[in-house]
Formats: structure tokens, sequence, C-alpha cells
């Protein structure tokens, strides 16, 4: 086994791993903790691909900003640990029935297909992935998205002062 | 030699358990978790694509979903305080205003 195999295997098991940990635990806290290391791992897992750019901005966007955003609200509302029970009713078995399903139509999807897919990464995969190339890709033929961009972020923080303001008006 | 379906395969994964993360958890804040978790299994796959077909459409793609996840993540938040602020609670078994 190659070294890049080997780092593949750490770092996805781990992605895997921490996101159980994050569904399953009963703290809210440790839940987004255990979010932040999943979202790590997916960076490592951006550089085995050379998505150099997309990796630095997951650390910084969603480890960074998303989480101690929702840390910060996990805190500021002081919740107690749930508990996490899963009740037996029909509606239950629905769920698991649909996550069952969900999963067995997208491997199996995945498998039979894998000999069409390909199975070495692209040789332009490198120049691909730089800040360079995107910061180009965006300014020339996605400027138009890219300012859409803007203005659904700063709508998104006019629309969550107003929603989190105690009194509107 | 890792291959592409080996990331759509752990992708696939990471989506599953963000979908019963959402099926089953009753809090409000750790439901917008997994959503994020979902969305970033998308990221992958979709990043996944990109670098094996050498296609940089796929990255521009990430890059604005991670745009909206922003955005989304601030307005839910927003969402989640001010339902806690009028109801003490963010069970959502608890919360049924517009249940029939």
């Amino acid at each position: 086994m190659e070294i890049g195999e080997i780092i593949f295997w750490i770092l996805s098991i781990g992605a895997i791993a921490s996101a159980l940990l994050c569904v399953t635990r009963q703290s809210a806290v440790v839940s987004a903790l255990m979010l932040v290391l999943t979202f790590v791992c997916l960076s490592g897992l951006y550089l085995t691909l050379q998505a150099q750019f997309l990796a630095v901005v997951q650390v910084a966007v969603y480890a960074g900003a998303i989480m101690v955003l929702v840390l910060f609200v996990i805190m500021l509302l002081n919740l107690s640990a749930e508990e996490f029970k899963i009740s037996r009713n029909w509606k239950t078995v629905a769920g698991l029935l649909a996550t069952l399903g969900i999963m067995a139509q997208i491997l199996a999807a995945i498998f039979m297909s894998s000999d069409k897919l390909p199975h070495t990464i692209h040789a332009n995969a490198g120049v691909l992935g730089t800040t360079e190339s995107i910061g180009e890709m965006l300014y020339s033929n996605y400027s138009f998205p890219f300012e859409m961009a803007s203005i659904i972020l700063i709508s998104a923080a006019v629309g969550a002062i107003i929603l989190a303001k105690k009194r509107l008006v | 030699m890792t291959t592409l379906t080996n990331y759509l395969a752990v992708s696939a994964v990471l989506f599953i358990i963000g979908t019963a993360g959402v099926l089953f958890r009753r809090n409000a804040i750790i439901i917008f978790m997994c959503i994020e978790l979902m969305l970033n299994a998308v990221n992958l796959t979709l990043i996944a694509f990109s670098q094996f077909l050498g296609n940089q459409t796929g990255q521009i793609l990430v890059f604005f979903v991670m745009t909206v996840a922003a955005a989304e993540a601030a307005v839910g938040l927003a969402i989640v305080i001010a339902l806690f602020r009028n109801k003490e609670t963010v069970e959502i078994d608890k919360i049924n205003l517009l249940r029939l």
C-alpha cells in the first residue's frame, strides 16, 4: 500500500467515525466538536484530491466560521443534554426503511458503475485546484453568480438580524 | 491507488449518516448540523468528480455551495434563537405551531 492510500483510509475512517459520534452523542457541544473533526478530515480528503483552495476554505469557513457560530448558539441557549431515545412507532420504522433504502440505492449505483468511472486522478488536477485558476474562473466565466453570492450573503445577514431581534420594528 | 469509487463511497456513507441524524434526532440544532454534514458529503462528491474528470466547474459549484451554507447557517441559527425565545425549547416535537 502506498502512502497516499494509507492517508486516504485514515482520513475517511476518521471522517465517518466522527460523523457517527456527532449524530449519536447526547450533548450538543460534543456533537458540534465531533462535526468540526469531520470537517477537518474532509479538508484533508480535499488535499488528497489536490483541491488546495477548497481545503483551506473548508477549514476557514466550515470549521472556523460556521461551527463557531453553532457552538456560540448552543452555549447561549444553555441546553440540557437531550435524552437520545428512539421511540418504537411506525415513524421510526419508516425512517429506518427510508435511510436503508437510500443507502442501498446510492451504493448500488456507485459500485455498479465503478468500472466506467476513471481510476486515476486527471493529469491537470494539480492546476485546477489552485487559488489562481479558481479565481480566474470565478472572475471571468462566473462573475455574475459570484456577485449574486454576495447579495445572498448580505440578505442572509440582514435576515438573521431581523429574525433574532427581540421585537420587530 | 485510491479510485473515484472510494471517494464516492465515503461521501455516500457520510450523506447517509447525515440523513439518519436528520430523521432520528429531535434537537433542532443537531438536525441543523446534520444538514451541514450532508452538504459536505455532496461537496466531497463534486470535488472528486471535478478532479478525476479534469473539469473545474465542480469546484466552482462547491464554492457556491459553501456560500449558501454560510447564509443558511446564519438564518437557521437566527430561527432557532427566535423559536427558543418563544417556546423555551428547541425540541422539534414540541414546536408544532403549524400542525393542523
